[in-house]
């Protein structure tokens, strides 16, 4: 069985269990792009992803394009017992990003050196609750893209 | 007049086993064990049980437990899911089953060998799918880790800091010294311990975690007018409540627009609203502990203090006992037993019977809660 249907990486880290919903958001990122669904008849933006509009019932959905700015919403640095793919990075970091055209829309993440770089390759030092951060994507396994951040002013 | 559960039913009797980093029987026998033992304390025979309730995630289902012990017909069983969300609702079905006239004698329980079993988090391929896509990829990969991530927003919010953290390991450690059956029992923890302890997840350390344990526990509800006749005093459920708030996301909860204010502050409303009591009256609370941050956000959510005090109100032994509000009398999560809150159920009794080993004299109002940070329940218990 290949890892991709193991669900894991080559080097073990996992990869997003896809349902219905969240497919889109994976496409896309697949594209390099960011996008959060909508509700197609009064525009609201949701996340996670849903059947139907929380606010106006509405099953018409759309996804809305994000400029991927953000801030450091909270982090954390998980040291292990971990599955070994992530002890083998401990300590990393794992952040929440608010992002800035979608205030209340955060998305769980890690910040990086660069779009391919390990999950600890960013200094703990230089994580700040409110530091400006924007997208990146990485590929973790082939047609899997996740997005990463970086720092604003690494 | 809609009817109402106050002081209809009571609790009547509690059961234990021992607990243990491992324990040698199955979750079945450890489970039989307990709930042979509540009935004991009750002075009821298992062939008057009619009723069960337990949690989703308890192995032992109904079944096994009623033809292991011997119950008659039952005609109520319910389950409740979210782990340790699910504790005090067990309580609260059969309360609601009771007073509504559908059973006569129910039993709630929890069974689990947490200590010498796998850890949830480790299995790989059965998650929850819907938020897990959205965390664990990224290394969010266990309870506290998700729990961590609020822990530092709330601590950047509102100025909480880690001795406050301690506040809380402090005060269900100095309880577990004086109860024989908490693992902890001749383990003190200082400052320095809890100050150079290894990381779990920064910011939460090694002492802001619950123990991880195997036991099982059992108590044992029947209508205030029967309760009167049973054995051991009885301990009134005088309100009972679950709580999803609007907008929920479970542990991941960062996608709401008030990631802070959790299932508690749900759960609370209802239960204060059909109490005669408030949160001023509470003499000894138990506060579910999986992680020391939800203290001061359960603190904050049942209205013991406002918004963002949860943190200062553990500051000068408000925890402890003499202090505002004593915490965990047994011990807790952090240092009794963590077997998904159900330990605090029982010791929410023992206090308003008068027989904790670390009693508040005079208790006779307590809080029980459930998980927060996970759809949730609690209970007021009086005597």
């Amino acid at each position: 069985m290949s890892s991709i249907m193991q669900g894991t990486t080559d080097n073990g880290l996992l990869l997003p269990v896809q349902d219905e919903d969240g497919r889109p958001f994976w496409e896309f990122a697949a594209r390099g792009e960011l996008r959060v669904q909508a509700c197609a008849d009064c525009h609201r933006l949701r996340f996670p992803p849903r059947p139907c509009c929380p606010r106006c019932q509405s099953f018409v959905g759309e996804w809305h394009r994000v400029s991927g700015r953000g801030r450091i919403w909270s982090y954390v640095l998980p040291h292990p017992p971990l599955l070994p793919a992530y002890a083998d990075q401990a300590p990393y970091n794992v952040v929440v990003v608010e992002l800035a055209d979608a205030p209340g829309i955060r998305l769980v993440g890690n910040l990086v050196a660069a779009p391919d770089a390990a999950l600890d390759s960013v200094d703990p030092s230089r994580l700040r609750v409110g530091a400006p951060v924007r997208v990146a994507f990485a590929e973790l396994a082939p047609g899997v893209t996740v997005p990463r951040w970086l720092l604003e002013r690494p | 007049m809609t009817a109402t559960l106050k002081d209809t039913t009571a609790i009547v009797g509690i059961g234990q086993t021992p607990f243990a980093r491992q324990l040698p029987e199955s979750e079945k026998t450890l489970a039989c064990r307990a709930v042979l033992a509540a009935l004991d304390d009750a002075g009821l025979s298992p062939s008057q049980v009619d009723a069960f309730a337990s949690y989703t995630m308890e192995t032992t289902d109904e079944v096994e437990v009623a033809k292991a012990i011997g119950a008659g017909d039952v005609t109520f069983f319910s389950r409740v899911g979210y782990g340790g969300g699910g504790s005090c609702a067990t309580v609260a079905h059969l309360a609601a089953a009771i007073a509504t006239g559908q059973a006569t004698v129910g039993v709630a329980w929890r069974s689990r060998k947490r200590g010498s079993g796998p850890r949830p988090w480790r299995d790989t391929r059965t998650q929850l799918p819907t938020p897990a896509q959205w965390t664990r990829p990224y290394g969010l990969l266990r309870p506290v880790d998700e729990i961590a991530m609020l822990a530092r927003r709330y601590m950047h919010e509102y100025g909480a800091t880690r001795d406050h953290f301690f506040n809380v390991a402090l005060a269900c450690r100095n309880r577990a010294n004086q109860n024989p059956a908490a693992v902890m029992y001749e383990r003190p923890l200082t400052r320095e311990m809890y100050m150079t302890s290894r990381w779990v997840s920064d910011p939460l350390c090694l002492f802001d975690n619950c123990l991880e344990t195997d036991g099982a526990l059992a108590c044992v509800v029947v209508a205030a007018e029967r309760a009167r006749d049973c054995r051991a005093t009885p301990v009134y459920v005088h309100s009972a409540a679950q709580g999803l708030p609007a907008q929920h996301h479970g542990m991941v909860n960062y996608w709401t627009d008030d990631p802070l204010s959790g299932p508690s502050w749900t759960a609370a409303r209802q239960l204060w609203k059909t109490a005669d009591f408030g949160p001023q009256d509470i003499h000894v609370a138990q506060i579910y502990d999986a992680f020391t941050p939800l203290i001061p956000l359960s603190l904050e959510g049942y209205g013991f203090c406002g918004r963002g005090e949860g943190a200062a109100f553990s500051e000068g032994g408000a925890l402890e006992l003499g202090g505002r509000l004593p915490l965990n009398t047994g011990g807790g999560g952090l240092s009794e037993a963590y077997v998904h809150g159900f330990n605090l159920i029982n010791e929410g009794v023992r206090q308003l019977r008068g027989t904790s080993t670390a009693q508040v004299p005079g208790a006779a109002t307590c809080l029980v809660t459930a998980g927060e940070g996970v759809p949730t329940s609690a209970l007021l218990l009086r005597s």
